[in-house]
Order: structure tokens, then sequence, then C-alpha cells
């Protein structure tokens, strides 16, 4: 036994070795990884992110240099107070954030760089390049920017942010301090416009000195520039809408029924998209986000969810021609309203009467869609199936779902189906007297500008659409085949004319027979909404929406337009105008109605939305009178690129 | 065959001779990647340590041929006499000898340095073989085994002298030679013991170590029927104990220096203050855990020779000497590193079971002299430098960079070797 003690403790250590190894390399190991390995620097080499140019080839968004201060806090020697003060004055923040950022650094990752203060000026950058050999563990990485060379369209252009811990951990390229698009097409075609950035892996030694590229940069990878764009936008027709919403609340969406690219997005109030760049890019953001009564960063023409009021009677014009309960010439005798037996379930304006749907359409006699809707409905052996039918062929318009367009917010609107009623009276128990509200748009029926915008175009194109959408050209790409397949709708092309006619007819001697542009046929179709809020708990009414939904020409038409003034009143008094204006000017690409435009111009709504917060008692629609302020100067856009808080289309912040 | 290469004295064991040349050809690579500076231009760079190195294997095979060609009965009968001019080197170090980090322990010649305790631990083993095989030595008395005991104090003091105290501990290898030649069984309980009550007494204090005693002992009494020893002779025992892990205690806080508190203090897990520890991490046990964090980065194949990113970038201190093994861990992975441990087993197992055949007393204590220093030496430091054992400096045998640890070692195998090739004539 003597001689065994020796071999037995030799293999036991040998084993236990073994194991000891199995342990450390193999078991308690994550998968090597060069970013983990802290005798290795990943520096970054960022790439030019992607151009956005609009249709017209005008340049909207460029890039400028942008300093950030980096920390990588494991390499940090503690700072006495003289230092603490000099390093927190350069870098114009007091010792408290220093310490709150170092800590926010740290729990990061003591070894991985994270920005310590993001985005220099020029000047700070200059000065502090000097001293920061002073500083270890600090050191100063060079990216780049927004530029946006255009003060419209913040809405559509979005901005960049600073990546939060939620998205580098689901999407791990990103590493702490990088930019993402945050909203419209940055947020949308970040993929495209981000590029890919290169990498160079530095090997360190222990006192923390570059000792050249690891295994020669065989892992190194050069940065792929992003990559520009061309977005659908005209920008002159962008500004132009924008312009004419000033001081106005609401949402123009402009369509080329051709090929579904948007002609122009505007929501106002807007804001100037360079406020969302650089250091005070949180600061406004803030600002903007916490405006919870002008909400600047909602987008009325994508978001803004409402009962569509008359435009929607045109589609139920289509449907009862394609359904075949109805025709062109068929009369219908309105009395101020529809009656059911004795009882009136909607009223109506003066008009004459009996109308057929030429006159019903140009009048917008309740009455009339009234009759038709609910002969659809009753078509049908039960209400139920007729609803369901009803709601397939408003859905082809695009209606009551999403679109699919490519900007990253939106709603779904909404159109009621057999199901819906279902749950709302109890199975069957309802019948097409119910919900009469849907015939004339208003009731269930929800829909945003740009689905009426969509509606209009596929209305124009008799018959079928092409899904809106903001990207034009991808440099080097195609772009999705979804905005280039045509998209039909239920309706017979021959049933179009006769409500095409109509909507005409709303400019000849309809509801919009002021609106006419000369040289121009447009067919357009006005639209009030009933507009309820809360206040304290309180259902209260407030005046109407204005909505128009127009294209324009007649034949083969280049436009399709809709427009959404809150609490504009009736339909022809601000949307219709705005709707005329911007066909003309894209048509034309000038204005001859200089006095539509003049009145526009000159009429404020800024009253009309101060009123339910004023706390007093207040009129609204008729009872009230319009406020009238100094004609609006269209904004320099050369001059507003750099005075950030100078225009006048931007809220005071 | 056999015959003709008996004939031509080719004798040796080519298992033993195989193994050391991978161990010293793996070393080298190691070395080679752990303390180059830029690139690589010539492998016998002299201005790069791995050019030295090279140029020391190229001297060992000029030493192992010495060795191999002188008679084996001259190790026998000249033991006393190397024994004897290794101790006066040892002593010649207090006039002559020049401090490097604090120890004592080498002659500067030129600008060459030489290490007399690596080669002091061949001449004790080779003493030690000499003295157990006299006729005239009797194992069993107390004062033949004090003499025995006495020829490996004499070089340990004289190397604890020097402030080397890691070498120190090398001689406690002995006893499995001890052992092995008859020591009585009741050293090695001691020996456990005094291991298991240190280790308890530093972690969990004295009270629970005597507790835990107490219950030991006690339980020894009660259950062994046969043999019972006295009630008095068990309580003796038990205070022995108690006063043992005392002193254990006391000599822990007081004799100790600041540096070795932390280094046991770092492998029990003593330290509960956090600030402190983190302290501590970043400067007793820095080289540990970069130690370990290199080795653990290895994964199973490890980055590739030369590949290393800890290893390039130098950050396991003293890395081509005692650290050495942490290169293996980062750039060959779990297999090289197990593979190392293998041949170092293989080695050991081998020398062993050599020793084990040979014919006559001394060669066979020498061989075990032989496979104990190898043995310590590997576990001490392959178990330091993956965080196992607490920090002790010695050498990787055949693997750490340095002309005297390098000799030293392949003197101590070889002459073994020759013993071995021996043995026919032995009778």
């Amino acid at each position: 036994m003597r001689k065994l003690l020796l071999l037995f403790t030799v293999i036991t250590v040998g084993f236990l070795f073994i194991a000891r190894l199995f342990y450390l390399q193999v078991y308690n190991k994550e998968a090597y990884s060069l970013f983990e390995d802290s005798a290795i620097r990943p520096v970054y080499d960022y790439p030019k992110r992607g151009y956005v140019y609009d249709r017209n080839g005008k340049l909207l968004v460029a890039n400028q240099p942008s300093y950030d201060v980096m920390v990588i806090p494991r390499e940090v020697e503690p700072l006495d107070d003289e230092q603490l003060n000099e390093f927190c004055k350069l870098l114009k923040i007091s010792s408290e954030d220093y310490y709150k950022k170092f800590e926010r650094a740290k729990n990061y990752s003591p070894r991985i760089p994270s920005v310590f203060v993001p985005q220099l000026s020029k000047k700070d950058y200059a000065v502090l390049q000097e001293k920061m050999r002073k500083f270890d563990g600090f050191y100063i990485q060079k990216r780049s920017l927004r530029d946006y060379q255009t003060s419209i369209g913040a809405n559509v252009l979005g901005d960049l942010g600073e990546v939060n811990q939620r998205i580098i951990k689901r999407q791990p390229y990103y590493k702490m301090g990088d930019l993402i698009g945050k909203q419209g097409i940055e947020l949308s075609y970040e993929d495209v416009l981000r590029g890919v950035k290169g990498i160079k892996f530095i090997q360190k030694d222990r006192f923390n000195k570059n000792i050249g590229p690891y295994k020669n940069g065989r892992f190194d990878t050069l940065p792929q520039p992003g990559k520009d764009i061309k977005i659908t936008i005209d920008s002159e027709l962008q500004q132009y809408g924008e312009l004419l919403m000033t001081n106005k609340r609401g949402g123009i969406v402009a369509i080329d029924p051709t090929n579904g690219e948007i002609l122009a997005l505007v929501s106002a109030p807007s804001y100037n998209p360079n406020l969302l760049v650089g250091r005070e890019r949180s600061k406004n953001f803030t600002k903007l986000y916490r405006d919870s009564i002008a909400k600047p960063l909602f987008d009325r023409g994508l978001q803004a969810q409402y009962p569509p009021g008359s435009p929607f009677k045109v589609i139920n014009a289509l449907i009862g021609l394609q359904e075949g309960v109805i025709t062109p010439e068929e009369k219908v005798t309105c009395r101020m309203g529809y009656y059911y037996g004795s009882r009136r379930l909607t009223g109506c304006h003066h008009h004459k009467s009996p109308v057929d749907m030429n006159a019903g359409i140009a009048q917008s006699c309740n009455a009339y869609f009234v009759t038709a809707y609910r002969k659809i409905i009753d078509k049908y052996p039960d209400a139920g199936n007729g609803m369901n039918t009803w709601a397939n062929h408003a859905k082809s318009f695009g209606l009551g779902n999403y679109l699919g367009y490519d900007l990253p917010v939106g709603q779904k609107g909404r159109i009621p189906d057999g199901d819906y009623y279902d749950r709302a009276y109890g199975d069957n128990r309802w019948g097409s007297t119910y919900i009469v509200s849907n015939a004339i748009g208003q009731g269930e029926v929800e829909a945003t500008p740009i689905q009426l915008a969509n509606m209009a175009a596929a209305i124009g194109n008799r018959g079928y659409y092409y899904t809106p959408h903001i990207i034009k050209e991808i440099e080097g790409d195609t772009i999705p085949s979804k905005y280039t397949t045509r998209r039909e709708t239920t309706i017979d092309k021959r049933h179009f004319e006769p409500v095409i006619q109509g909507m005409f007819d709303v400019y000849n001697k309809g509801t919009a027979a002021t609106l006419r542009i000369p040289g121009i046929d447009i067919c357009g179709k006005t639209g009030t909404a009933e507009n309820f809020v809360k206040i304290d708990s309180v259902k209260t009414q407030l005046t109407d929406h204005s909505i128009f939904v127009a294209f324009a020409p007649k034949d083969n038409p280049k436009i399709a337009i809709a427009v959404f003034v809150e609490n504009g009143y009736w339909g022809s008094r601000f949307a219709g105008r705005m709707a005329s204006l911007m066909i003309e000017k894209y048509i034309k690409g000038e204005i001859t109605r200089t006095d539509m435009e003049h009145w526009i111009l000159t009429h404020s709504l800024e009253n009309e939305y101060a009123k339910p917060y004023s706390g007093e008692p207040f009129k609204i629609n008729g009872e009230t009178t319009l406020q009238v302020i100094d004609k609006v100067k269209p904004p320099n856009d050369n001059e507003s690129n750099n005075s950030i808080n100078s225009n006048a289309n931007t809220p005071k912040l | 065959m056999h015959s003709r290469e008996q004939h031509r004295g080719f004798r040796f064991d080519w298992i033993t001779i195989v193994l050391f040349l991978l161990l010293v050809g793996f070393g080298w690579l190691n070395i080679m990647s752990a303390s180059h500076e830029g690139d690589i231009v010539s492998y016998f760079d002299m201005s790069q340590l791995y050019g030295k190195h090279a140029i020391f294997i190229g001297l060992t095979f000029v030493l192992i041929i010495l060795i191999l060609s002188v008679e084996a009965k001259f190790y026998e009968r000249f033991a006393s006499i190397i024994y004897i001019v290794s101790m006066l080197a040892l002593v010649g170090l207090f006039i002559f000898g020049k401090d490097v980090n604090g120890a004592r322990s080498w002659y500067g010649i030129g600008s060459m340095t030489i290490q007399p305790s690596e080669f002091a631990k061949f001449a004790t083993a080779l003493a030690l073989a000499k003295y157990m095989s006299d006729l005239q030595t009797d194992m069993d008395t107390v004062k033949d085994q004090l003499k025995a005991v006495g020829i490996i104090v004499l070089p340990a003091i004289l190397i604890l002298l020097q402030n080397d105290a890691g070498s120190t501990i090398v001689y406690a290898s002995f006893f499995f030679v001890f052992y092995r030649e008859g020591l009585q069984q009741v050293y090695l309980i001691i020996a456990i013991s005094a291991i298991v009550l240190a280790v308890l007494a530093l972690k969990f204090g004295i009270l629970i170590t005597a507790i835990a005693a107490a219950i030991v002992v006690s339980g020894i009494y009660f259950f062994r029927r046969k043999k019972r020893a006295s009630i008095l002779q068990s309580i003796l025992i038990l205070l022995v104990c108690i006063s043992f892990s005392a002193g254990v205690r006391m000599f822990y806080d007081h004799v100790l220096k600041p540096h070795q508190q932390n280094r046991i203090s770092l492998w029990l897990r003593l330290e509960k203050d956090p600030i402190k520890l983190e302290k501590m991490k970043k400067e007793e046990a820095y080289n540990l855990i970069q130690s370990e964090q290199a080795i653990s980065s290895g994964g199973w194949t490890g980055k590739g020779f030369m590949q290393g990113t800890r290893t390039t970038g130098k950050f396991v201190p003293e890395q081509e000497t005692d650290y050495i093994f942490s290169t293996v861990g980062e750039e060959w992975g779990f297999l090289g590193s197990s593979l190392v441990v293998l041949l170092f087993m293989g080695l050991i197992i081998r020398v062993l079971f050599l020793a084990e055949s040979q014919k006559s007393q001394f060669s066979r204590v020498y061989g075990y002299g032989v496979a104990s220093i190898l043995f310590i030496h590997f576990t001490i430091n392959t178990g330091m430098v993956m965080g196992l054992i607490p920090t002790v400096g010695i050498p990787l045998p055949f693997f750490s960079y340095g002309g005297s640890g390098l000799w030293g070692f392949t003197i101590l195998l070889f002459i073994f070797i020759k013993l071995d090739s021996n043995k026919i004539n032995e009778w």
C-alpha cells in the first residue's frame, strides 16, 4: 500500500486539475466574444447615413459632424476636485451630472465604452480635444448627426435618437450611444439609411496602450455607407400645405392616384425637424411630447381617426349600384330628413327634392343615402349578412384596416360588420334602421385622412388603387413590390361614372360651387363631422370638424386629396378651400385663386381651440365668429436652416 | 535489436525522454508566445527571452550527454560531496548573492544569473538516497530519522533565509519518500490532520475547529471496540489539536507577512469586506485574476498559437516564468492545457514506475525523490495559476522560462534515467 500513496495522489490531483480546467474553460464560460474581451477594444467607424431627397431631387436631409465624449469606466482614474471642476466646465455639466453619468456608464459596463456626453458643438470639441489626454478613460468619438435642409415635413422625415437598453438587447448591432430612427422615414427606412458601421479591433496591453490591430485586422470590417433615398413628397406642395395650415390644426394627405405616391402629408401644428437634432433633442422632444393640447407629435394625416361624414356617402352610392339596389336615375324624396314611419331618423339641410343620385351627391342629401343604405342591408335575409356584404365592399377601398403604407404610425379606422352589431345589440336583435348613421359617414364608421385620400384615389381610378407609400427610390435597390401592385376594389368600373359625375357636380352646382379652380375639373365631396370631447368628464359638443375629399382632374386624375381641419365647421369652409388650393398648386404650379388663399391665410382657428380650456361657457358652430388675423407670411425655407426657433410654423416651445 | 541496444548502452527509458522533450518543446513555444516583443525575426534572437531560452535548451542537451556518459556509480559515490558543494553554494549566497525581487537567490556572472536553489534539489535527493540506502542507517530509529530529516531541513532553512518561501515548500515533498521507505502510518495521519486543522482554523475559527476535533476524537474513542485508547490519551490528542489550531491562527496573524496573509485570505475567501476585497483583487490577486481570465477565455480549443489576446497584451505578469500555464490555457484551450496536465501525470507516474522497479535502494529512493519534487512543483504551480492553491512562486518544471530551473530539473531527471539504465549492472 505504501507504494500507492504518491501514485493515487498524482492521479487525483491530475483529474482535479482537468476538472478545474473544464470548469473554467468550458462549463463556466459564455461563448467567447471579441466584444467582451477586455484585451480588445472595438473602435467603430460610423458610415455616412443616407441622404433624403424629395421627388424632384431636392435635398431634404443631410449630415453634420458631431463629437461624443466617450468613457470606459474601468479605466478612469479618480479625479481630484480641481480636475473634476475643470472637466465639468469643459463639458458644461455639473459635478452631480458627472457622477450620475459615470454611474450609469458603469452600470452598463465597466469595460465597454459608453457615451458620456453626446454631441458636442464644434467649438467645445476644439477646446476639449487639447485637454483630453489629461483625463484617462475618456476619449472623443466622431459621429454624424442629421442636418435638415428644410423646416417642413417633420412628421414625415422623423428624427434620430439614442438607442435605449431595450433596443440594444433586441438588436445587438446597436451599442450604447448609437443613433437610431425614432419617427417618420428615419424609423421606417432605418436599415436602408443606416448603412453598416465598420469595426476595428485594437489589441491593448495591460496598461491599456494600443499595441496594434488584433490579428492584423482579420476581423475588422469596413463601414458600408447608408443608401440615399428619394421620397415621394413634393416639398413645394408640402410646404404650401403647411403654410395653409398655419394657425389651424388638422391634416392634409395628397396622393398620386396613378401610383399611390404620397405627394404631401401635412400635419398641423408641426415643428422644425432641426429641433430634434443634437444635444437639445431630449429637452425639445420632451416639450413637444408633453404638449397635450396642440399635440405636435400627433400625425393628424395618419393618426386622426374620425367619422368621415359625407365623403363616405359616395361609397354607399357605389355599393348600392354594385349590389343593384339603386340606379342613378331613381329619385328619393327628402323632407328635410329621413323618416321611418313618423320617426325622423336623420335630418337634412334645405335643398330641392326629390333628388336622383347626381343631386344626392352634389347636395349631400342625407335622406337619399339612408334610403340607399337601407336597401343594401335589407337586400339580404338578415341584417348581419347585409352588413357583412356592405363592409366587404367598403373595406376593399382600404378602409377599416391599416393601409400598409411605409410610415411607422397609423390607425385602423373602423368599418363595422354584422358581428360588430351582434356584439353591441345581441345576436340579430338589430336591423337596418338601428344603424342608418353609417349611411352618411357618421355613427360607427371611422377613417383617417390618408384612408380618405386613398379612397378618393380609388374612386378617381374607377376601381383600384396602389398602396400609398412615401418611398420613391432607394439607391441601388428597388422599392417593395407591394407598393407597385394594383389593388382592386369590389366595385365594377361602370358604376363609377355616375358617382364621379356627382362629385364633379359638387363643384359645379353643389356644396363646393364657390371653390372651383378655373381650368381644372375637380371632383370632390364636402364633409362635416360632429365633434364631441369630454371636458371635466362631461360630454361636450365643440364646433364641427371640416372635411374635404377630392381628386383632379376628373379624367385620368393626377392628385387625390383629403383635408381635415379640426373645428373648421362645414366642409367647404376650411378643408374645401385648402383642397382646391393644393390641387391648383400641384397641377398648375401657381395659385390663381389668390382670394381663396388670402382668406385661408387671414383666418385662424386658434381662438376656437382655446375655448374648451378657457373654463368659461362658449358657443359653437353657427354661433361663432371667425378670428381674422394678419396674413401669414410664407416662411423662407433657406433662412430657416440654422435658426431653429425663427419659423412661424413652429409652435412656441 | 534488443541485444544490440544493450551492447551499445542504449538502455535509457525512451518514454521518459520523449515526455521530457515534449514538455520542453511545448514550453518553449509558449515562452515564445508570452515573451515576444514585436515580430519574430529569428528563433535564436538573443535580445528576446525565447531566444535565450532556446540557447538554454541547446546547452541542456550538452548537459544530458555529460550526465549520461558518466558512470552510474559516480552519483552514488559522490552524492555526499555534491550535497556539500551545493550547500556551500547556498551559504555563499549570503556573501556573494544578488538580490532580485527581495530574494537573495542568485549569483551574478556577467549578465547571466544562476540560482543555486534549483540545483540543491537534486543534490538533496542524492544525499537522502545515499543516506537512506546506507547499510548502517536504520530508518526505524528516531535518531536516524532525525538525521534524514536534517539532510532536508538544512537546504530548506538556507533557502527560507534567502527569502524564497516558495522553493522551501518543495522540500516537504520528501515526505512521500519517507513514507514509501517505511515511515509509520501515524505520521501520515498527523500530516493530513494538521492540514485539515489548519484550514479549518483559518476558515471557521478556533471554536468551530475545536468542536469538530472533539466530535471526531470522541467518535473514534467510542466506536473503536478493540484496542480502545485510554480516555486520557484521547483528551491529550484533543488538546494538541486545539493548541495546534490556535498556533496556526497565531502564526497567520502574527508571523506571516501581509502579502502572505492576503494570499491565504483570498484562497480561503476569508475577506468579507467588499471594499477591502476589491482592493485585494486589484493588488494581491491581480496576477491570479488575470491568469484565471486568460485560461477561461481559451474555451475548448483556445485562440491559437501566438493569438491569445491577453498573452499578446501582456495582461498576466510573469507569464513566461511562473504563470506560463496561463498561456497554454488561453492559446491552446481546454484540449491543450489538459494535454499538458496529462503529460506531467504521465512523466511523474513513469518515473514512479521506474523507481519501483529499481533493484538498488539508492536508485529507488532517488527516483522517488525525483517524482515527488516534480509532483509538488507541478501541483503548486498549476494549482496556483488556475486558482486552486494560494499563490506560491515556483516554476513549472521544463516549461517555465529560465536556465537554472531548466538545468536543475534536467539534471534531476537525467541522473535518474542514467541510474535506471544501469539497473542490470547492479547484479
